[in-house]
């Protein structure tokens, strides 16, 4: 997308000092984690490490115990009702399964945010909720369709249709391949890096897949310890010496992962 | 100077869509383009006879503006059969600006206009394809069925669904009978503990919520009792009345809704939840019998406390009257009792808690039967559970009624 950024050194996202408590537990302590425009960030961490719960946070569904959430430079925590709805139309999140409505269809659920925060005419409405699913790659006959008539990875895209209904800047992702077949998780890897290439979007995805890690994403964050461990590329990854993570890139499963993404082109050559 | 847009796929016609009928919700529209840079089009028709009309779109086509630019695109008139589309002005567009610019180039298109489009960045040009790529028009709403139709079948689904829930509660209720046969052959089978938890959970923690509820309604009943029966100088039957009613109906059918409002649908949500989360598959991989572990327990726990309860409503529904008896109508505890006697032979009292360990089985079986219904979803525990309680309490009221009749019939 081409916005026009007159600070472009400022990043998209910026956590600072970030604590977050849940039920009594420090979940997050002086998280620190900054998101560039226009990059694939992806995150990982052990299971309950905290990886939904940042994703949580950022979005506004959960409250922080101290630190500052800042997205397009504004802090989340100061601003008006009216000015947080504003911001929230510029973000798009896909849930675990979609999180579809189901007692709507397809088309209807993309219609949803443009219902509920533009006053279009419902023929351009229905333009558009036609336009985005076909972007996701569903096919037209999907719209007349309720969430429970679809399989898992059709209404992952589904509800990717959906976040991308107000044309988002960013696009959080909580796992997006868990639960898809590895073909499934492929496509939707490849379907991600399509549009986040075609729609310049800056895409923050929690995963646990090695080879969406390796294919789609700029520059990955370690979650652990309660903080962001760190934050760079593979190589870096591969290159640090902490425990957790030389055992998270360096395991059989990472080494699959990677030798098949090496491998690729040198058989090509 | 001039690139002819070739690229530009031209579709067959839009397809024209009838719409379900229905007010669609709007809501607040608060993107609105009071914060977001305006955008514009603007037509320049030609000075000369020859020139071709130019439209030049600026500014931010983006879709906190669409609904103003839809309006002046569905507005446009452009003359001649040739226009250039001049896209140099432009900041900013997204999907939502690109597809409202290239249904324009579609629809000059259809007019059979030579199209040319000038001074587009790369980027929108990308976008611009991106929408025409992805130009396939699909229904919004679910397949149109007639109102009449969609009555027949919502009755027929019902109808049938009510039958086969009956043949299948039914073999439910068969199936528990065998288990029970089995644990009453070998008592060890039965998890002692699992019931002794349910007993306390039925019985013993819902003493509170019975006992307040059966008083009150005492009181209630003595009150109305005591205005009517006192203008015809018949007070002291206000004690046949509390009696009588209490006895008979009142304190026993009060327990069994309240109970299948706070234990039918607890049995329902709990074996639903186990259900979704497929905790009752792995019982029966693991040899356990459900009916067994889960079911049986709960049967046996409401049945034993049920008649229980009951007993304490009777008390407390009594004391409720008695006190409200001497207050309103100056009738002392002694005289009470005294009347009480008279009114009331043990049969009242019998014919109430007869009825307790039926009402429990019912209620018991049908929260369990609608848990065990459960299948994946969280939404279906939910439905399930709502259905337990408002099935239990129907099912109790229709057996209070037949009950009713067997009573008078043989004459008690
Ligand atoms: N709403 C909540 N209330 C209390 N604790 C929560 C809540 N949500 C998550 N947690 C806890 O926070 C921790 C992190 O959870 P989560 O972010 O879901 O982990 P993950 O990194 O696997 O996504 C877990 O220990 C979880 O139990
Ligand atoms: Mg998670």
């Amino acid at each position: 997308m081409s916005v026009v950024d007159s600070r472009p050194q400022q990043p998209i996202i910026r956590v600072q000092g970030l604590r977050t408590v849940l039920g009594g537990h420090t979940i997050h302590q002086d998280l620190d984690l900054e998101v560039r425009r226009g990059e694939v960030l992806g995150v990982v961490g052990g299971s309950g490490t905290g990886k939904s719960v940042l994703l949580r946070t950022i979005v506004g569904l959960i409250r922080p115990a101290g630190g500052t959430v800042e997205v397009f430079g504004e802090d989340m925590a100061t601003l008006k009702d009216g000015e947080r709805r504003a911001c929230e139309t510029r973000w798009g999140v896909l849930f675990q399964d979609g999180a579809l409505f189901s007692s709507l269809t397809v088309a209807q659920n993309v219609e949803v945010p443009l219902r509920e925060h533009l006053r279009l005419p419902q023929r351009l409405m229905d333009e558009i909720a036609a336009l985005k699913i076909s972007m996701v790659g569903l096919p037209a006959s999907s719209g007349a369709k309720f969430p429970s008539e679809l399989s898992g990875g059709m209404r992952k895209r589904a509800g990717l249709a959906r976040a991308l209904a107000l044309d988002p800047e960013i696009v959080f992702l909580d796992e997006p391949t868990a639960g898809l077949d590895p073909i499934g998780a492929a496509a939707f890897d490849e379907l991600i890096n399509a549009l986040q290439r075609r729609l310049g979007l800056t895409v923050f995805m929690v995963t646990h897949d090695l080879d969406s890690l390796d294919t789609s994403c700029d520059r990955i964050a370690v979650l652990a310890e309660k903080q962001v461990l760190l934050t760079g590329t593979m190589h870096e990854m591969l290159a640090h010496d902490h425990p957790w993570v030389r055992e998270y890139f360096h395991g059989p499963r990472a080494r699959a992962a990677l030798a098949a993404e090496t491998a690729g082109p040198e058989a090509h050559a | 100077m001039h690139r002819w847009a070739l690229w530009f796929v031209v579709d067959a016609a839009a397809a024209s869509r009838a719409r379900v009928p229905g007010a669609p919700y709007q809501g607040f529209g608060c993107m609105h383009a009071k914060t977001m840079p305006p955008a514009w089009i603007e037509l320049r028709a030609p000075a000369r006879g020859d020139s071709t009309p130019e439209l030049h779109a600026g500014g931010s086509w983006r879709i906190a503006n669409a609904r103003q630019l839809d309006r002046e695109l569905m507005r446009l008139a452009v003359p001649g059969d040739r226009v250039i589309v001049d896209m140099a002005a432009l900041e900013a567009l997204d999907t939502a600006g690109a597809w409202l610019l290239y249904r324009t180039l579609k629809l000059f298109r259809t007019q059979r206009k030579e199209v040319a489009l000038r001074g587009a960045r790369d980027e929108h040009q990308a976008m611009l394809r991106e929408v025409a790529a992805n130009d396939h028009p699909c229904e919004v709403d679910p397949p149109y069925v007639p109102t009449l139709l969609r009555i027949l079948d919502r009755v027929g689904r019902a109808t049938v669904d009510v039958m086969k829930a009956a043949r299948d509660f039914i073999a439910f209720f068969g199936a528990v009978t065998v288990t029970l046969m089995r644990c009453v052959w070998r008592p060890r089978r039965l998890r002692w503990t699992a019931l002794v938890f349910q007993m306390e959970q039925v019985g013993f923690n819902a003493l509170p919520i019975v006992g307040l509820i059966a008083f009150l309604i005492g009181v209630v009943l003595a009150y109305q009792g005591a205005v009517q029966l006192q203008r015809l100088g018949a007070e002291v039957f206000v004690v046949d009345l509390i009696a009588v009613s209490v006895l008979r109906e009142i304190g026993i059918l009060l327990t069994a809704i309240v109970v299948a409002g706070r234990s039918g649908s607890a049995f329902t949500a709990q074996i639903g939840s186990m259900k979704a989360n497929e905790e009752v598959d792995a019982m029966r991989t693991l040899g356990m019998d459900p009916l067994e572990v889960l079911v049986l327990p709960r049967v046996l726990a409401l049945v034993l406390t049920l008649p229980m309860l009951a007993f304490f409503a009777d008390i407390l529904g009594l004391l409720g009257g008695g006190l409200m008896a001497w207050i309103a109508l100056d009738i002392s505890p002694v005289m009470f009792i005294e009347r009480l006697r008279q009114a009331v032979s043990l049969w009242s009292f019998l014919i109430g808690i007869i009825k307790a360990p039926f009402f429990a089985a019912l209620i018991a079986l049908v929260g369990c039967y609608e848990g065990l219904q459960v299948t994946g979803s969280a939404e279906s525990v939910g439905i399930r559970t709502t259905r337990a309680v408002v099935e239990a309490i129907f099912l109790v009221i229709v057996m209070d009624a037949l009950f009713s009749i067997f009573f008078s019939t043989i004459g008690v």
